[in-house]
C-alpha cells in the first residue's frame, strides 16, 4: 500500500487512487501528422524501467487530482510527487 | 513432583488455581491458563499429535512457538479456525481441536499406507503422474487425501473480527530484550511507539532461558520495563500480536489476538509507521537425520520453553544433538528440572570449557553425530555416530531427542520489507543488511545473538529511529546482564547408513534429503526451483526451522559456498490469519454499499425483483404482479411501452456539467462528432473512444448555454468517464478553461415514454410546450412540471416518444407520485430494466457491456457516419484510420432471427462456422422476446456479418446447435418515426 502525496491531500493511501500510467508517455499533439510508428509508439509500447520511474495517480476518492510521481519500481520509494505538468 | 505427572509442581508462567478443560482429537484433558494447546497436550504425556502430510507418519509436537512445523490443528464448532499451530493456540475452556492430517485418530490412520508406497512417492511425484490429461481433474482427490483443514462451514461464534488503523512514528516488532529496549528508548524520547509481540506476554527469549538482568531475574526486569512503557502516554504496547506483513512505505500489518470473554477478538491493525524496528529474534532450526521426525523428536529449545514457561516434563531421559553451544545451557535447565540428560552429542570437534562448566557429570560426545533415531509412534534411542575415519557407533536410550542446528535471524519481515540478507560464515546463517525503507533490525534479528549484544542493540535502534523520525535522542545506562555465548559449525544434514532411511529437511510437506538431491539430478539447480519441484518449505509454517538446512544441502550438493546462494522469498502472512481479521466488521454492504436513488423505497413496496445496474446503484429489475412469471411481466411492461405509457427511473444515469470558454472544444476532443455547432436547448447523441480507436462510452450531450453543456455517460462508466476527462483538463489541455462537475446524484429524473407519453407529461401541468414542432426530439427545455423546477429533454432509449423530466433530487418523490398519480388515467406502467433491456434490444440501440465490449469501433456498429470526417482530430481517430487500412476481418453487428420463432439463444453463445467445434467468428450479445415480432429476436457479433445478410448463422450451445437468419439489427420502426413523433 503506497503512501501518495496529494499536493491538496497530503499523504494518503494508494486505495485511494487509480493508477493513470507513464508520464513518460505523451500523446502526440499532432496526432494526425505523426508517421504510423509514432503513433503505435505511443500506444503501445510502454517504458517499463527497474529503477525511478515518473508516473500519474488519480486521486479518485479524493479532490480527482491528477497527481504525476517519481517512483523507483524497484523499492517503491517515491522521490518527487508533483501536481502534474 | 508426582512420578506421574508430567507437571512440575511450581515454577511456569502458568496458573495452577485456573484448570482449563478441553478436548483434542476427541478425548478430554485438563491444562492451566496459560498454557499453548501444545504445553497442554506434552503435561498430559501425549506425544503423539499428528500424521504427516504424504507419508502418514507419526509426528508430535517440535517447537514451543509459532515456527511449528510437526503439528497443525484446527479449531472446532464455535472456535472454528482451520490450520493452526499446536503450539499457538491457547488453551480455554471447552476448546475443541483435532489434528488435520489424520483420519480417524493419529494412534490409527488409514493413510499410514503410504509410508509403505513412499518410493512411489518422490519429488515431483504429483507433477509427473498427474499431468495426463490435466492436473486439475485429480488435485481435488489429493487435497482431500492431503487433509489439510477445510473452510468452516460457518463463522466461529465465539471469535469476533476487528480492523484498525495506527499511525506511528516507531513500531517495535517484538517484546524481548532488544524490542524492550528499543521502545523503551524510543518512547523516552517523546515519539509515538507501538509495540507488539506475538507472545501472550513480553520477554520474548527470556521467557524460556533462566538469565539474570540488572541484578534480579530477567523476567522482574521485563515487568519493570513494561510498567515504564505502560506509563508513558505516547506508548502503545500489545501482547498476543503477531506482525504478519509489510507493505510498501512501512505499512505494517499486526493480527491481535486479545481474550475477550466469551472467546476472542482477532483484530487487524494496519500500522502505518514513520520507521520500523523489527527485533523479532531467531529461531531455532533443526538438525536433519534418519527419522529426524519421530514423536519426542524436539528443537531443544522448545524443551527448554516447556520446562521454563509451562514447568511440563516433555520426557525422563533426554539425549541432546547439537552444532552450536545454545543447547548446553538447555541442558543445565533440563537437569534443574529432574530431567536425566543422556548425553550431549556435539557434531564440533572441540566444545569450550565455557559451555561443559555447569554441567558435571554429563557425558559430553564431540565430534558426533545421531545418524538414526528409534522408535515409531516415541523415540526410544538413537544411533550416535563418531564422525572420525572409525565411524563408530553406539545406541543410546532416550524418551526425548533433543536438536539443535543453531539459529537463524528472524529475517521474515525484514525481508518482506525488501531489505537484503548475507550469509554469514561465523553465524552461519543469512543476517540482514540494508532495507528497501526505513525498516531496521535490532538483537538477534540482527544478528546480535547473545542477550547483551542484543540490548546494546535495541537501545542503539530505538535511539536511531527515533532520530530518524524527529526526536532528540537520548542514551542512557544499560542493565548489567550475565555473560553469554554463541558459536556454532555449520551441519546441514547427517548422511544416513541407508538411502530409505528418510531424513527429513522439511517436515510439513514431508521433504527429504533425498528429494533435494533427486531435485537437482532432475536439473532443477537453484534454490527458488528446488522449492517449487520439491514443495519444500512451501507449508504453513513457511520452513522457519528448515529452509536454511534446504539451501545448505543444494550448496553442499553442488559443492558451492553458501554466500552464493540466497534464501527463497519470504512472503506474508509470517503466521496463517484468519480472513475475518482483515475484513473486521466490513461485510456485505458495509464493506460495498449500494447507492439508492429516491425511490427505492417505492420500487420495493411495488415488490420489484432489484438488480445492481452498475456502480453499485440498485434499479428495479421488474415488477412482477402476483402469479406472474418473470417473462409475463417483461412482456407486459415492454407492450405498455410500445402501446401505451410507461415510466422508468433513469437517476443512475452518469451527468456532468462542463463550464467554461472551451468546453466545445473539449467535447469535440472526445467525441467522434462535432458538438461545438450544438446551440442552447438541443443535444446530440456521441460516442467516445479511446486512443486506440475502441468504443469506451456512448451518452447524449446537450447545450445549456454557450460556454455550458450536461454531459450523460453510461451508469457503470461515470467514473472512468471522470477520470478521463479530467485526465485531458489536468494533463493534455491544462490551458483550456473549463471546469468539470459530477452532477449524477444531484439530478434525478423519470423517462415517461411510449405512444401517450406526452398525454401524460401534460396532465402533469408544465408551463413547458410539448408541441413536436415546438419541442422536437433532442431538445431539450426548462421550466416546471408538477409544481417542480425541471429540465425535460426529449431522447431515447426505448425508441418511443420519450420524455426524460429531470429534477432536484430532493424533489424526485414528490414528482414521481405524481407521474403514477396521473399516469394511472392512461395505464402508466413502471419499467424495470429488463424491459427496458427488450425495448432497446428490439431497436438495435448499444448497451455497454453487450454490444460495446471493448472490442470494437463504430463502424463494427455500422456507425462510421459518426466518424467526423472534417475535424482533423480527436481521440481515437488515428488509430481507427490505422487499423481500417489494413485487412483484418472485423465482427459487425447483426440481428439474428432464430428458426424456431420460440427458441432463445443464451446470450454469450459463440457463434462458429457451420455450428462446429472450432474457433467462434462472434457471439451473441442480446436475445430477448420482442413484443412487436412476437418471437426471440437477437443481436450478435459476427465477423463479416453485413456482407452476410440473409445467411444463416450458428450458436453452439454446448452439444446443440441453434439456426438462425442474419438480419438488419433493429427490430422496430427503422424510420424512427415514433420517437421523433
Ligand atoms: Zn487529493
Amino acid at each position: 500500500m503506497l503512501l501518495i502525496r496529494c499536493p491538496f491531500c497530503g499523504s494518503r493511501n494508494e486505495s485511494e487512487f487509480m493508477y493513470g500510467g507513464p508520464a513518460a508517455v505523451r500523446r502526440p499533439s499532432n496526432a494526425a501528422e505523426v508517421s504510423s510508428r509514432e503513433w503505435v509508439e505511443y500506444l503501445a509500447v510502454p517504458s517499463n524501467p527497474l529503477g525511478p520511474a515518473l508516473e500519474r495517480w488519480w486521486h479518485a476518492r479524493g479532490c480527482g487530482s491528477w497527481v504525476t510521481i517519481e517512483r523507483n519500481t524497484a523499492t517503491h520509494e517515491i522521490t518527487e510527487s508533483s501536481d502534474g505538468d | 513432583m508426582a512420578t506421574d505427572s508430567h507437571r512440575m509442581e511450581s515454577g511456569g508462567r502458568i496458573d495452577r488455581s485456573n484448570p482449563i478443560k478441553f478436548q483434542f482429537n476427541g478425548k478430554n484433558y485438563t491444562g492451566y491458563s496459560g498454557d499453548t494447546l501444545a504445553s497442554a497436550l506434552l503435561a498430559n504425556n501425549v506425544h503423539l499429535t499428528a500424521r504427516s502430510f504424504k507419508y502418514h507418519r507419526p509426528r508430535g509436537i517440535i517447537s514451543a512457538g509459532c515456527e511449528e512445523p510437526g503439528t497443525l490443528v484446527e479449531l472446532l464448532e464455535e472456535n472454528s479456525s482451520g490450520n493452526r499451530a499446536i503450539t499457538s493456540v491457547r488453551i480455554e475452556d471447552g476448546l475443541k481441536a483435532k489434528s488435520v492430517n489424520c483420519w480417524p485418530s493419529p494412534d490409527f490412520d488409514l493413510g499410514g499406507i503410504n509410508q509403505f508406497l513412499a518410493d512411489l512417492l518422490p519429488a515431483g511425484f504429483y507433477y509427473k503422474t498427474f499431468m495426463w490429461p490435466n492436473w486439475r481433474l485429480y488435485e481435488p482427490l489429493i487435497r482431500r487425501a492431503a487433509g489439510l483443514a477445510g473452510a468452516p462451514a460457518s463463522p466461529p461464534t465465539k471469535v469476533k473480527f476487528e480492523s484498525r488503523h495506527a499511525h506511528v512514528d516507531v513500531l517495535v516488532v517484538g517484546a524481548g530484550p532488544a524490542g524492550l529496549l528499543a521502545a523503551l528508548h524510543a518512547g523516552r524520547s517523546g515519539s509515538r511507539v507501538m509495540l507488539v509481540d506475538e507472545n501472550s506476554e513480553a520477554g520474548g527469549a527470556l521467557l524460556n532461558r533462566k538469565v539474570r538482568i540488572g541484578g534480579e531475574s530477567s523476567l522482574g526486569w521485563v515487568s519493570s520495563v513494561v510498567d515504564e512503557l505502560a506509563a508513558m502516554k505516547n506508548v502503545m504496547h500489545i501482547q498476543s500480536a503477531t506482525a504478519w506483513g509489510i507493505r510498501e512505505h512501512n505499512l505494517v500489518l499486526v493480527l491481535e489476538r486479545r481474550l475477550k470473554e466469551p472467546g476472542e477478538l482477532l483484530r487487524n491493525w494496519r500500522v502505518r509507521a514513520a520507521r520500523t524496528v523489527v527485533a523479532t529474534g531467531s529461531t531455532e532450526r533443526s538438525l536433519v537425520f534418519a527419522n529426524n521426525d519421530r514423536p519426542g523428536v524436539m528443537l531443544s529449545s522448545a524443551a527448554q520453553s516447556y520446562v521454563n514457561r509451562y514447568a511440563v516434563i516433555p520426557g525422563r531421559k533426554a539425549l541432546i544433538f547439537t552444532n552450536n553451544s545454545s543447547a548446553f545451557s538447555v541442558a543445565a535447565d533440563l537437569m534443574n528440572a529432574g530431567i536425566e540428560i543422556a548425553a550431549i552429542v556435539d557434531s564440533r570437534r572441540e566444545v569450550q570449557d565455557a559451555d561443559r562448566s555447569h554441567l558435571n557429570g554429563i557425558e559430553i560426545l564431540p565430534g558426533s553425530v545421531v545418524s538414526e533415531a528409534h522408535g515409531h509412534r516415541r523415540v526410544n534411542g538413537a544411533t550416535v555416530s563418531e564422525r572420525s575415519e572409525s565411524g563408530r557407533r553406539r545406541r543410546i536410550d532416550c524418551d526425548l531427542l533433543l536438536h539443535s542446528g543453531g539459529w537463524n535471524p528472524t529475517v521474515n519481515l525484514f525481508s518482506q520489507s525488501r531489505g537484503d540478507l548475507r550469509f554469514d560464515d561465523c553465524l552461519a546463517a543469512f543476517v540482514p543488511v540494508d532495507s528497501g525503507q526505513a525498516v531496521m533490525c535490532a538483537g538477534a534479528a540482527n544478528g546480535r545473538m547473545t542477550i547483551p549484544e542484543a540490548i546494546a542493540d535495541g537501545a542503539k535502534t530505538g535511539i536511531r529511529a527515533a532520530i530518524e523520525s524527529g526526536y532528540p535522542g537520548k542514551s542512557s545506562a544499560l542493565p548489567e546482564v550475565d555473560e553469554d555465548s554463541y558459536s556454532v559449525e555449520a551441519l546441514w544434514h547427517v548422511e544416513p547408513r541407508s538411502r530409505r532411511n528418510k531424513c527429513f529437511v522439511d517436515f510439513l510437506n514431508d521433504v527429504t534429503v533425498e528429494d533435494i538431491r533427486l531435485a537437482l539430478r532432475e536439473g532443477y539447480r537453484n534454490v527458488e526451483q528446488v522449492k517449487r519441484y520439491t514443495t519444500g518449505g512451501m507449508g504453513f509454517d513457511q520452513g522457519k526451522t528448515g529452509n536454511i538446512n534446504i539451501v545448505g544441502t543444494i550448496a553442499q550438493e553442488r559443492g558451492l559456498p553458501l554466500s552464493e546462494f540466497s534464501t527463497t522469498t519470504f512472503r506474508s502472512p509470517y503466521t496463517p490469519v484468519e480472513f475475518g481479521s482483515i475484513g473486521g466488521t466490513r461485510s456485505d454492504t458495509v464493506f460495498l454499499p449500494y447507492r439508492h436513488t429516491p425511490v427505492t423505497s417505492w420500487n420495493t413496496a411495488q415488490g420489484a425483483v432489484m438488480y445492481e445496474a452498475g456502480a453499485r446503484w440498485r434499479r428495479p429489475g421488474y415488477f412482477p404482479k402476483p402469479g406472474e412469471t418473470m417473462q409475463e411481466a417483461v412482456s407486459r411492461e415492454s407492450r405498455a411501452v410500445r402501446a401505451g405509457v410507461g415510466v422508468y427511473d433513469g437517476s443512475p444515469l452518469g451527468k456532468f456539467e462542463l463550464k467554461g470558454r472551451d468546453a466545445a472544444k473539449l467535447l469535440d476532443f472526445v467525441y467522434t462528432n462535432f458538438m461545438s455547432d450544438l446551440a442552447p436547448g438541443h443535444g446530440r447523441y456521441g460516442m467516445m473512444l479511446s486512443d486506440d480507436g475502441l468504443i469506451f462510452d456512448d451518452g447524449v450531450v446537450f447545450c445549456l448555454s454557450k460556454s455550458r453543456f450536461l454531459v450523460t455517460t453510461s451508469t457503470a462508466n461515470a467514473e472512468t468517464v471522470n477520470r478521463h476527462l479530467e485526465f485531458i483538463l489536468q494533463i493534455e489541455r491544462p490551458e483550456w478553461d473549463i471546469k468539470l462537475t459530477a452532477v449524477t446524484s444531484q439530478w434525478s429524473n423519470a423517462t415517461i415514454c411510449g405512444p401517450k407519453a406526452r398525454e401524460v407529461v401534460r396532465s402533469l401541468e408544465t408551463d413547458i410546450d410539448l408541441d413536436t414542432e415546438k419541442f422536437p426530439f433532442m431538445a431539450w427545455r426548462k421550466g416546471r412540471v408538477a409544481g417542480i423546477d425541471a429540465r425535460i429533454f426529449r431522447v431515447s432509449f426505448t425508441g418511443e416518444l420519450s420524455f426524460e423530466i429531470n429534477v432536484a433530487s430532493r424533489d424526485f418523490d414528490r414528482l414521481w407520485n405524481k407521474i403514477i398519480e396521473k399516469g394511472s388515467t392512461y395505464g402508466i406502467e413502471p419499467v424495470g430494466s429488463e424491459a427496458n433491456h427488450v425495448l432497446r434490444t428490439e431497436k438495435g440501440f448499444l448497451s455497454l457491456g453487450h454490444e460495446v465490449d471493448g472490442t470494437v469501433d463504430p463502424y463494427d456498429l455500422g456507425m462510421g457516419w459518426i466518424m467526423s470526417k472534417k475535424k482533423p482530430d480527436f481521440i481515437g481517430r488515428r488509430s481507427v484510420e490505422l487499423r481500417r487500412q489494413g485487412s483484418e476481418t472485423r465482427r459487425e453487428l447483426v440481428g439474428l432471427l432464430p428458426d424456431d420463432p420460440d427458441k432463445a439463444i443464451p446470450e454469450g453463445a459463440p457463434l462458429t462456422p457451420g455450428g462446429r467445434k472450432t474457433r467462434t467468428e462472434g457471439f451473441v450479445s442480446a436475445c430477448v422476446w420482442s413484443v412487436v415480432k412476437e418471437r426471440w429476436i437477437a443481436l450478435a457479433l459476427l465477423e463479416r456479418g453485413r456482407e452476410r445478410m440473409g445467411q444463416i448463422a450458428h450458436a453452439r450451445v454446448q452439444e446443440e446447435i441453434i439456426q438462425a437468419k442474419i438480419v438488419s439489427p433493429c427490430f422496430h420502426d427503422s424510420e424512427g418515426q415514433r420517437l421523433r413523433s
